[in-house]
């Protein structure tokens, strides 16, 4: 204990003397004190003393991709992980009595984030699982007359809120059910299932500063809405979704919600400001930039910009202290461009040349202002390199170019 | 036990600001120190006794989430693998 103790303020010592703090420019930022590289499957017994130095790693700017845990829902998950391991559906004894509890109080905090019943809860693993959840409803209820409606509530690319509350109102005035994947929205903006008429909405947990693998389904008790199974086996989370419900994943989930709850106004609020920062910033230093989706119903957090003349790849290359990307995380193998612009109609040059610009609970003012200095300063340097950009320079239209045929 | 004095109020928010430096991640100790600022001076006008005296049960709460989560991370980012193989100078056949 004596020597735990000892060992820690070594520790302490060893991480706090190095590096500047915060309060030094740019510099400062980057340079990470105490952010070790991760455990590798190749151990670095060549590699460099742990005291050699910080990693430098970049900055994070693809909340949109994934969330860092909050420490308070790290807090809040780890007794469940070391002391409190009991499987919440043993009914004998108090390792499945506390995790019980635990579950229960999870399921409570992400139905008071939604405005739900705690019955109407039902754990998945992820967003993902819940919309196959709701989708599979479909195929169950085959009569002719019955349809569902699914919409994204903010959607991951180009941060366009749905008009939720509408859509509700029109599903429930035609009888027909309506799912969400609230995933990119849950937490951030208000969401009432009762007032937005929602009988369905998927949330995910790592969108939110909650743990990855776990995330929830909303389903509607009044009116009923029945959904099929899609994992059979010991009946648990009333019979829609076998499999035990993974306690210290579920008390994160909770955690997470019950802080974004607390968390929503001032959050929003903050990263309103800081996208305005950015957009505005960029805009005023850079012609022919584009901000992808409509600027009246956006969510301030997720900024698509397409850079006109600069191919999005190289950019992104460009970037490379700054995660970033292109798009959704679940395309970004292919090199499409993103169907969400081609959808709303964007030109295929301008959707190729598009970046999305992640803000989210942790970013900071430095953060935005380092991306945004550098941006600039590499689409400049791209846009020198383009012959395209030479020829707009030029005054040529390049609409009425006719390109040959080699 | 009595409502929490100004001094008192004055010495939680040092202590978590103090406590709060001390995260080795640079986003999670500038949300820290950004979010006791604000709350602190969001406050700052409570005249209610009872509510002032929630607010700092409140914010002790989260104070002992800073020391717990700072030491936890402290620990976390030091550890590494394969430390018992470098000093055996052999490379690593299984999983530390």
């Amino acid at each position: 204990m004596l020597l735990r103790a000892a060992w820690r303020r070594a520790a302490v010592a060893v991480t706090a003397a190095p590096g500047p703090k915060p309060a030094a420019p740019t510099r400062g930022l980057r340079l990470r004190v105490g952010d070790h590289a991760p455990q590798s499957a190749v151990p670095a017994d060549t590699a460099a003393a742990p005291e050699a130095g910080p990693v430098l790693r970049p900055l994070y700017m693809d909340v949109q991709a994934t969330t860092p845990l909050d420490p308070r829902v790290l807090d809040a998950m780890l007794p469940y992980l070391i002391n409190y391991y009991g499987n919440p559906h043993s009914r004998t004894h108090a390792y499945g009595w506390e995790s019980e509890a635990a579950m229960e109080r999870a399921r409570q905090q992400v139905a008071s984030l939604i405005g739900a019943d705690p019955r109407e809860i039902i754990f998945t693993s992820g967003a993902t699982e819940s919309n196959n959840i709701a989708i599979k409803e479909l195929e169950a209820a085959i009569q002719p007359d019955t349809s569902l409606v699914s919409v994204m509530t903010v959607n991951n690319e180009i941060g366009v809120k749905q008009p939720i509350a509408e859509i509700g109102r029109i599903c429930s005035s035609r009888k027909v059910y309506f799912h969400t994947d609230a995933a990119q929205a849950v937490g951030k903006i208000p969401l009432d299932v009762n007032d937005m008429k929602i009988d369905l909405m998927s949330i995910s947990g790592h969108k939110i500063y909650g743990p990855k693998g776990v995330g929830a389904i909303y389903i509607r008790r009044r009116p009923r809405v029945r959904v099929e199974a899609l994992q059979s086996g010991g009946g648990q989370e009333r019979g829609m979704r076998s499999g035990t419900v993974p306690t210290p994943l579920v008390v994160g989930l909770g955690a997470a919600c019950e802080v974004a709850q607390q968390e929503m106004e001032y959050d929003h609020k903050r990263i309103s400001k800081l996208s305005e920062r950015l957009i505005q910033n960029i805009m005023k230093s850079l012609p022919d930039v584009v901000m992808n989706g409509d600027p009246e119903h956006h969510y301030p957090g997720c900024i698509n910009l397409s850079f006109a003349y600069v191919e999005g790849e190289s950019l992104l290359m460009a970037l490379k202290d700054v995660a970033l990307s292109s798009g959704s995380a679940c395309t970004s193998a292919s090199l499409e461009p993103s169907y969400v612009l081609r959808a709303i109609g964007t030109d295929e040059d301008l959707a190729h040349s598009s970046i999305r610009f992640g803000i989210g609970r942790f970013t900071t003012e430095e953060e935005v202002d380092y991306t945004v200095e550098k941006c600039i300063q590499h689409v400049k340097r791209l846009r020198e390199m383009s012959p395209l950009w030479e020829m707009v320079q030029d005054g040529i239209d390049l609409k009425s170019i006719k390109w040959t045929q080699h | 036990m009595a409502a929490s004095s100004r001094a008192q109020v004055l010495d939680l928010y040092r202590a978590m600001l103090r406590e709060s430096k001390r995260f080795s991640a640079y986003n999670y100790r500038t949300y820290a120190v950004r979010r006791i600022r604000d709350a602190f001076r969001e406050n700052k006008n409570v005249k209610d006794p009872v509510e002032i005296q929630t607010l700092v049960n409140k914010a002790k709460r989260d104070l002992g989430i800073i020391r717990r989560q700072v030491a936890e991370q402290g620990t976390a980012t030091r550890r590494k693998s394969g430390n018992s193989s470098r000093s055996l100078g052999k490379p690593c056949t299984s999983w530390p």
